[in-house]
C-alpha cells in the first residue's frame, strides 16, 4: 500500500544517501485514496457521525501535487464545516492534520483549508491550523489532546 | 555559486528539534526540542562533535528555544510550559538555578542583550517581557510590552546596543528601546510588509539592518535611517530595502545573518537550506542579493539555522526529522 513512499538507501560509513524512486500518476491517485481513507472515519467532535457522513470531508477535497524539484508531495485538504459559525472548525482541522501526519509517513507537506466561503472566520482558522508551532503546543494541552484522540480513534481496531 | 558541505550529522532519537544555539566562543552547541531536554554538543579529541550533556529536569513541555549568555556561563531555555529556565555551571555541572514565570502560556523565544544585563522573552500571550539580570542570579521583570496583536514568535537583541526586535503571527516586526527616563522598554517602530506570520529575524553585524523571514515565503531586508526617510526627515525610521521573493517554496522558519561573512542562511519548510550573498557594489538603499547555494538539508522541515560566531562559514541546522547537521559553506 505504501509503495510510493519506499526509498532505496545506500549507506556510506559517514552519511546516508537517499535515492528517491520517481512517482507516477498512479502513485498520486493511490496517495489520494489512502489519505481519504484516513480522514473519512474521523468523528465529528459533537455529533455521532463521521466527517464523511456529514460531508465535512469529501474525495474531491484532496489535492496532491509534486513540485518538480522536490522529493515530497504537497497535499492540500479542503473541508467544509457544516455551519458558517461552527466553533469546532479549528478542532476539526486539528484532527485532520494529526491523523494524516500519524498515518502517512514523511515525504508529504500538508496544507489544510476551509472550503472558500464556508466559514465566517475562514482566514483566521486557516492560518491557525497551518501553523505547526501552534499545532505542537495544542497537542501538549491535555484537554485538547484528549478531544483530538477521541475524534481520530479507530473504532474497528 | 558556493556549496554547503556536510561536516557532521548529529543524530538524535528525540523527535522534532526546534532550535540549536552556538556557545559565544563557538566551541559548543546546544539543542532542544519536543523531548523537553537540552543537549550540549562539544568536540572530542578526534574533532568529532559528540553529545556530552543532557539536561532533562527543567521543563514539563516542549523546549522551543535556547540561548547562551554572552559570557557563555548561562543558558536560557524557553518552553511551551510557560516558563523560562536559566541554567548555570556554578556547581560544576549545568543546573537550573532560576525559573522565570509570568507568561500566560507558551514561551516561544528567549534572548540575552549583548551586555548580558537584559533578558527578553515572548509568548503566545502576545507580550514581550524584558528582565533585568542582577548580581545574585535574580531576574526582575522591568517591562511587559503588549504591542503585538497576536503570538510573538521571536525576540532578538541588537548586536551591541540596548535595542530589541520581535516578530509575530500578526505579520509585523516591532523594535524596542530602553527608555531610562521611564525605567521601561518601549516600542518605537513597527515594520509592516510581510503578508503572513513573521517567524524569525536576524540583525547584521552593525545592527543597522535586519533580515526577516515569513510564512509568506519571502525574506525582507530592513534598513535603519537614523535621520528619517528620506534622510533629514526627522527621527529614526526603518524601511524595507529588499525583498527576496520566488526562492522559497514553503514557510521560512528561520534566518541567520553571519556577522563575519555577511552571508544570510534560511531554514525552510521545503527541507532546504539556502544561502544568500549581497552582490558586490549593490546600492546600499536598494541592495541586491543572490542565492549562492540551495541544499536539501534534511528529510523534513528545517526549523533553525545558525552561523557559528567564531568559525566563518560553519553553519548548524536542525529539523523535524530529529537530526542536527553541521555544514561548511565553501565558495
Amino acid at each position: 500500500m505504501f509503495n510510493f513512499l519506499k526509498k532505496k538507501s545506500t549507506e556510506n560509513e559517514e552519511q546516508k544517501q537517499t535515492i528517491i524512486t520517481p512517482y507516477s500518476a498512479a502513485d498520486i491517485t493511490e496517495l489520494k485514496d489512502t489519505i481519504y481513507d484516513v480522514i473519512r472515519t474521523i468523528k465529528d467532535p459533537e455529533k455521532p457521525n463521521t466527517l464523511e457522513q456529514l460531508e465535512v470531508v469529501y474525495e474531491d477535497g484532496i489535492m496532491v501535487s509534486q513540485p518538480r524539484t522536490s522529493e515530497f508531495f504537497v497535499v492540500r485538504i479542503e473541508f467544509n464545516p457544516t455551519i458558517p459559525h461552527c466553533s469546532l472548525a479549528t478542532l476539526i482541522g486539528l484532527c485532520i492534520r494529526i491523523k494524516v501526519e500519524r498515518n502517512i509517513p514523511n515525504r508529504i507537506k500538508l496544507d489544510i483549508f476551509i472550503k472558500k466561503g464556508a466559514h465566517a472566520t475562514e482566514e483566521e482558522i486557516n492560518k491557525q491550523i497551518n501553523d505547526k508551532e501552534r499545532i505542537a503546543a495544542a497537542m501538549e494541552n491535555p484537554n485538547l489532546k484528549e478531544m483530538v484522540e477521541n475524534c481520530i480513534m479507530e473504532e474497528d481496531c | 555559486m558556493g556549496k554547503l558541505e556536510l561536516v557532521q550529522s548529529l543524530k538524535t532519537d528525540s523527535g522534532r528539534i526546534w532550535n540549536v544555539s552556538w556557545h559565544p566562543k563557538g566551541t559548543a552547541l546546544a539543542s532542544c526540542g519536543e523531548d523537553k531536554s537540552i543537549r550540549i554538543w562539544t568536540k572530542d579529541l578526534r574533532g568529532k562533535w559528540i553529545n556530552k550533556v543532557v539536561l532533562t529536569d527543567g521543563h514539563k513541555r516542549t523546549i522551543r528555544q535556547i540561548a547562551w549568555s554572552p559570557s557563555g556561563n548561562y543558558l536560557a531555555s524557553a518552553s511551551f510550559d510557560a516558563t523560562t529556565c536559566i541554567w548555570d555551571k556554578k556547581c560544576g555541572e549545568f543546573e537550573c538555578n532560576a525559573t522565570l514565570e509570568g507568561h500566560d502560556n507558551e514561551v516561544k523565544s528567549v534572548a540575552w542583550s549583548s551586555s548580558g544585563l537584559f533578558l527578553a522573552t515572548c509568548s503566545r500571550d502576545k507580550s514581550v517581557w524584558v528582565w533585568e539580570v542582577n548580581d545574585e542570579d535574580e531576574y526582575d521583570c522591568t517591562s511587559v510590552i503588549n504591542s503585538h496583536t497576536q503570538d510573538v514568535k521571536k525576540v532578538v537583541f541588537h548586536p551591541s546596543d540596548n535595542f530589541l526586535a520581535s516578530c509575530s503571527y500578526d505579520d509585523t516586526i516591532k523594535l524596542y528601546k530602553d527608555e531610562p527616563s521611564e525605567f521601561e522598554w518601549i516600542c518605537y517602530e513597527t515594520l509592516k510588509g510581510h503578508t503572513s506570520t513573521v517567524w524569525s529575524i536576524s540583525y547584521d553585524s552593525t545592527g543597522t539592518r535586519l533580515a526577516s523571514c515569513s510564512d509568506d515565503c519571502t525574506v525582507k531586508i530592513w534598513k535603519e535611517y537614523p535621520t528619517g526617510f528620506p534622510p533629514g526627515n526627522g527621527g529614526p525610521t526603518w524601511k524595507c530595502i529588499c525583498t527576496l521573493d520566488g526562492y522559497h517554496d514553503r514557510t521560512i522558519y528561520d534566518i541567520s545573518w553571519c556577522h563575519s561573512t555577511g552571508l544570510i542562511a534560511t531554514a525552510c519548510g521545503d527541507d532546504c537550506i539556502r544561502v544568500f550573498k549581497e552582490d558586490a557594489g549593490s546600492d546600499s538603499d536598494a541592495p541586491t542579493f543572490s542565492m549562492v547555494t540551495k541544499e536539501k538539508g534534511h528529510n523534513q522541515d528545517v526549523n533553525c539555522v545558525t552561523w557559528n560566531p567564531e568559525v566563518p562559514g560553519l553553519l548548524a541546522s536542525c529539523s523535524d526529522d530529529g537530526d542536527i547537521k553541521l555544514w561548511e559553506f565553501k565558495k
